[in-house]
């Protein structure tokens, strides 16, 4: 045996000394890659948020006209709108009012909203109508005309009107657009850009917050009242499919996996078929809903019940492996304790364990509602893309969904305008989620300190 | 069975007659240690515990678990660092160095004071990558030849060359637990320590592991300053000429193993040496 | 106004029954001196499945077959001659005009005397089936009630049997999972197949056109080769790999070996916000901001980099893949035994010789499956390569180019369309069925890698 002498171990020790220094600059440089890692990612995060906030605020602002508008008789030759007890069944009566909101329809609107328009504009104020009528939004004259058809005795009447401006006046009001451009490269005529300025001084044009984002639907003719009600309800009902469905399904699927499914190569299967399904791409789902509900049962094409049935299909995994994974953590005690008193497996599943674990089953449903609802790619897929104006009322009904709309109105050809818009879309989906997750962790905090 | 205790017995006899009563005073004192305390968190584990540690002879800590005998070992090369919220007091000096001291380098430190765990704990590779490990971190090898040598030499003295020199390459945790335990020993050793701490060596093994590893000690107590944490009083008794007596947190009784054993001057001693206490 | 009447009527028999196997199984409790061997609740829950399931199964033998047997009803009542000069679109407005007047809503313009004969007649009709369906309902829900409540006996073992119709139930719900799968895999295997027969896999699989035709005329379908989309894909894939690995695994190490407590508990959340993301904002970000500013950093260093571009989408698709690699990443670096972290410590490692040498090898089955899993989330994500990678279906190796992907193509040849008849909607099966078993294959390798690496260490 070697006998360690006292040079041996200074030689030693010098030898360690030496590489310490290069040891140490490694550690450090170690270190540092590590905190670049974090600061890139939490720096992505700043990024993506500081962006599109940036860009989807100023969309929340809008620009309303507020005009004396006159329902001149001269314009409007209808006749008296029909009364229900002038029919003698419903179907007449419906379509004699059909009738008649056509004619009203055929009417020129046009002619009072330029009117209106003109009134406002200082005497003598030369502009062509066309110029004139890129002012306000195109949807202006429906919006008068839906006014007149609700209340037919405005005819004769002035009455003051909020409209809304275009989506050039609005980028024109907004300073979207370079101002020094020439006549060429801007959307307004030189007449109707000075007339917006007049308007602003005088208080007729002014900005606001942005209900009609929130309170109308979809529009292509007219991109300044484009609004989310249509994608948001949308959502809604397909997110009422999903919890009425995927939660009661996935957490009575987990609880017999977990609880009651005996150890046999079935349950494995399962097991395995599960761990799958939460990773197969969400893409393949739209093929399954596209192939199956739409192509074979026939439901019906771009409805959020087929979206729903879809996205259901898509969360079941999630909430399963969740809820199993709060199941397996309920301690052995609790359902010893329980089998020990005498309950049988199923009073101690549902009287014992499953309260234990509400809380992280509830978070892991609404964190796994939460992301269907930030789908797009399988909604695609079963026709949810198309254009819908109108808000869907029952879940058999066309619509839209949020992600979607957002999907729609990036491709939309008036970028400057759609740009910011769909930003905003954006920040409303942010939101939506955001209040979601906050609501699971605060629901969770709730219920853990109560338990 | 007979086979074993033969071989304790066998072990006992070389302790015995390697035995000398003045062994273990006379050494020069390698390490001290002052009103060392320790706090996890909120919570004080160690209380003020001063010590000397004889150059080349083994000291053995005992006392019931959770008295503190291994958060002590532990603050000896300051593995206590790498939990979060320790915090340790007092002053530690390794041939009259503070290794508490703001510019000691841990890194420099724990080349001199090796550690032998209590379960084994080969890394998943080589037997060979295990002993090499140490001295290839630490650039102790000029060449490749320098290298065979150290891991040759290590396993050597660990006693377990001859039953792995075959298969060197194959990993080392598909070896028994005791032959772990002396790979991890070799591999504490490749680095060519002053110190060598072991936090109960044996606790996972088998009694003829044991009496291997015990035999291992005694050999080493040559060249190293072994201290050894275990919570079998026989074996304390077996492999050390210095025994210290930890209870709750505090040092009840330090002494030469004999008289520990034999005439213990303290009643908490005297009640865990009869098996009173825990 | 029927649904209320139904749901009313279920509700009301549910009560009834319930309460009548209730007081029943009360009953025996105070007249027996014997041991009964369920309690109250289970002898009314076991009459009340009884009684549910036929009254159920009848109306939902009626949802299914009743709007046909009404139509059959309705074609009856319409005089034959009639009917013969009416094509299908007239009849199924006729149908409809009959209907609408069984409803009261009425018709407009002239109507004929058959017709207002056979609204009358069909109102009866409805009526009568309604009524009678109802009847039949409550009636062999009634008589399931007297025969289960004349079962319950002190010794009838109404737990066991209630329990074992949940058990039933439970089960029925975890099949949701199996019939998923059965659902996908059948939908995309005939749908392929069907594809197959107009395009040969070979000309599919290893073909390196793609070129769709959508005017499909004279036989010409267009070129369906899977390469380029395959080479988009995996040139994508590798780039986000390339991005999210380093920053997600040394994230992960940072976060779990060396940050202090407080920088985890705010910088882990903080990571984790990316992954809750819907990726069409991700396709957004990639769209307006990152491809812009490459292109722009393109012209700046005199490299010709597209806005909309492989490496657009895959740096955007690595970002949203970073939370996924560095938890995954941290879970398995927390798995391995702190044991051999002391043992390199005890030799003198430095923390980072520690993790390098002795962390990362021993994970690494762990971190490979992660690995993959990540890779198998970047093959199948959609709306990223959507709108950032440019959709040209190319087969080139530039990632400075815009690129073609498996799903993007899925995308296009699929929207809304479910007329599968030609090759350019079913292609979109045959390239989902290639995705699914990419996919597949990979998910199963990595949890079969990650489950051995966790057995290692148990």
């Amino acid at each position: 045996m070697a006998d360690l002498t006292a040079s041996d171990s200074a030689a030693r020790r010098q030898r360690v000394r030496a590489g310490l220094k290069r040891r140490h600059l490694g550690e450090q440089l170690f270190r540092g890659f590590g905190l670049l890692a974090i600061a890139v990612a939490l720096g992505f995060v700043a990024l993506l948020f500081i962006d599109i906030g940036r860009k989807g605020i100023p969309a929340f602002v809008q620009t309303n006209l507020h005009l004396a508008v006159t329902f001149d008789p001269a314009v409007i030759k209808l006749d008296p709108k029909p009364e229900p007890s002038q029919f003698a069944s419903e179907a007449e009566y419906r379509a004699a009012s059909l009738a008649w909101q056509r004619d009203a329809a055929l009417l020129n609107w046009n002619k009072i909203v330029e009117a209106a328009l003109r009134q406002a504009a200082p005497a003598g104020f030369d502009i062509d109508a066309r110029a004139l009528l890129r002012i306000p939004e195109t949807n202006a004259r429906h919006q008068l005309r839906e006014m007149f058809v609700a209340n037919p005795d405005l005819l004769g009447q002035t009455v003051e009107v909020d409209l809304l401006g275009s989506a050039d006046t609005d980028n024109w009001v907004k300073g979207n657009i370079d101002r020094s451009l020439g006549d060429a490269q801007q959307q307004l005529a030189p007449e109707a850009r000075a007339l917006i300025d007049q308007f602003q001084q005088e208080g007729i044009i002014s900005t606001g917050f942005a209900w009609s984002i929130f309170t109308n639907v979809d529009s292509r003719s007219a991109p300044a009242s484009a609004g989310l009600l249509g994608a948001f309800m949308g959502t809604l009902w397909m997110m009422l499919i999903v919890i009425v469905l995927a939660v009661p399904i996935g957490v009575a699927a987990a609880i017999y996996l977990e609880e009651f499914a005996p150890k046999s190569r079935l349950t494995d299967l399962i097991e395995v078929n599960i761990n799958n399904l939460a990773a197969v791409p969400s893409i393949v789902f739209g093929l399954l809903g596209a192939a199956v509900f739409v192509n074979w049962a026939h439901l019906p094409l771009s409805a959020p019940l087929v979206g729903g049935l879809v996205l259901t299909l898509m969360t079941l995994p999630t909430i399963i492996i969740a809820t199993r994974g709060a199941l397996l953590g309920v301690s052995p005690a609790l359902r010893q304790a329980a089998l020990g008193m005498g309950a049988s497996k199923t009073q101690m599943v549902f009287h014992h364990v499953l309260p234990v674990t509400f809380p992280s089953i509830l978070t892991a449903t609404i964190l796994g509602v939460a992301h269907a609802l930030g789908e797009t790619a399988p909604l695609l897929l079963i026709g949810m893309k198309a254009f819908v104006a109108s808000v869907p009322a029952t879940p058999l009904d066309q619509a839209t969904a949020l992600p979607v709309q957002i999907y729609l109105w990036q491709g939309n050809e008036n970028r400057n305008f759609f740009e910011p818009r769909t930003a905003a879309a954006i920040i409303v989906l942010l939101a939506v989620m955001i209040i979601l997750n906050g609501a699971a962790i605060y629901l969770r905090s709730r219920l853990e300190k109560r338990a | 069975m007979d086979l074993m205790s033969g071989k304790v017995k066998m072990t006992q006899q070389t302790v015995t007659t390697s035995m000398n009563p003045s062994e273990g005073l006379d050494r020069p004192i390698r390490l001290t240690a002052r009103d060392v305390t320790v706090h996890y968190g909120a919570k004080q584990a160690l209380f003020g515990i001063s010590i000397d540690i004889p150059d080349r002879a083994v000291t053995a800590f005992i006392g019931p678990s959770g008295c503190g005998k291994s958060t002590f070992l532990r603050c000896i090369n300051r593995m206590n660092d790498t939990i979060e919220g320790a915090r340790v007091g007092g002053t530690i000096r390794l041939d009259g160095q503070d290794i508490y001291a703001p510019d000691l380098d841990v890194v420099e430190l724990r080349a001199r004071v090796g550690m032998v765990f209590q379960k084994p704990n080969p890394f998943p590779k080589s037997i060979y990558d295990n002993v090499a490990y140490g001295p290839r971190i630490h650039g102790l090898a000029r060449n490749k030849a320098d290298l065979d040598e150290i891991v040759i030499s290590s396993l050597r003295k660990a006693g377990l060359f001859e039953e792995v020199k075959d298969r060197l390459n194959e990993p080392g945790t598909g070896l028994s637990g005791g032959q772990q335990q002396r790979l991890c020993i070799a591999r504490a050793i490749a680095v060519g320590p002053e110190v060598i701490l072991m936090d109960e060596p044996c606790s996972a093994l088998d009694p003829i592991a044991t009496a291997i590893i015990e035999e291992l000690i005694d050999e080493l107590r040559e060249n190293y300053t072994i201290v050894i944490v275990t919570h079998s009083m026989q074996q304390a008794a077996r492999v050390s000429q210095r025994t210290a007596f930890f209870h709750l947190g505090n040092l009840i009784e330090q002494g030469k193993t004999e008289d520990i054993f034999t005439n213990p001057v303290n009643k908490q001693t005297q009640d865990y040496i009869m098996g009173r206490i825990g | 106004m029927n649904t209320l009447i139904i749901a009313a009527v279920l509700l009301i028999m549910l009560g009834v029954a319930y309460q009548s196997g209730w007081s029943r199984g009360r009953g025996l409790a105070t007249v027996g001196g014997t041991r009964v061997h369920s309690r109250p609740q289970y002898h009314g829950s076991f009459v009340a499945v009884w009684t549910m399931i036929p009254a159920l199964l009848i109306l939902a033998l009626w949802a299914y077959f009743g709007p046909g047997l009404t139509r059959s009803y309705t074609v009856a009542q319409i005089p034959q001659d009639i009917l013969l000069s009416l094509d299908q679109a007239g009849l199924n407005s006729e149908i409809a005009r009959i209907q609408s007047m069984a409803s009261g809503f009425g018709a407009t313009g002239e109507i004929a005397d058959w017709e207002a004969a056979a609204g009358a007649a069909l109102r009866s009709f409805q009526f009568l089936t309604f009524a009678g369906v109802l009847v039949l309902a409550i009636l062999a829900g009634g008589s399931a009630l007297v025969y289960a409540r004349s079962r319950i006996t002190a010794r009838l073992r109404a737990r066991t049997a209630v329990e074992q119709f949940i058990s039933w139930m439970l089960l029925a719900c975890s099949a949701v999972a199996i019939l998923t799968t059965l659902g996908i895999v059948a939908s995309l295997v005939t749908e392929a197949f069907k594809f197959f027969t107009f395009i040969s896999p070979i000309d599919f699989f290893l073909g390196t056109v793609w070129a769709p035709n959508n005017a499909a005329n004279g036989g010409n379908y267009g070129s369906y080769g899977l390469l380029p989309l395959l080479t988009g894909t995996l040139m994508i894939t590798a780039i986000a790999m390339l991005v999210a690995v380093p920053v997600g695994l040394m994230a992960a190490i940072y976060l779990s070996q060396y940050a202090h407590p407080r920088l985890r508990a705010v910088a882990k959340p903080l990571i984790e916000i990316l992954a809750g993301i819907p990726t069409i904002v991700f396709g957004f970000f990639a769209l307006v901001t990152v491809g812009p500013f490459l292109r722009d950093l393109g012209n700046f260093i005199g490299l010709d980099i597209n806005a909309t571009s492989a490496l657009t989408a895959g740096i955007v698709m690595g970002i949203m893949i970073i939370p996924f690699v560095s938890s995954l990443s941290d879970d398995i670096l927390n798995q391995v035994p702190s044991s051999l972290r002391d043992g390199a410590y005890g030799l003198g490692a430095t923390q980072s010789e520690t993790i390098r040498n002795v962390l990362l090898p021993a994970a690494l089955p762990g971190i490979v499956g992660a690995f993959l899993l990540a890779v198998s989330r970047a093959v199948g994500e959609t709306m990223i390569v959507v709108l950032a990678a440019g959709n040209a279906p190319i087969l080139r190796f530039n990632p400075l180019e815009p690129v073609g992907t498996i799903t993007v193509s899925i995308v296009n040849q699929l929207t809304g369309d479910t007329d599968f008849t030609g090759p350019q909607s079913l292609v979109g099966f045959a390239l989902g069925l290639t995705l699914f078993v990419m996919t597949l294959g990979l998910n199963i390798f990595a949890l079969y890698i990650v489950r051995r690496f966790r057995e290692q260490y148990e």
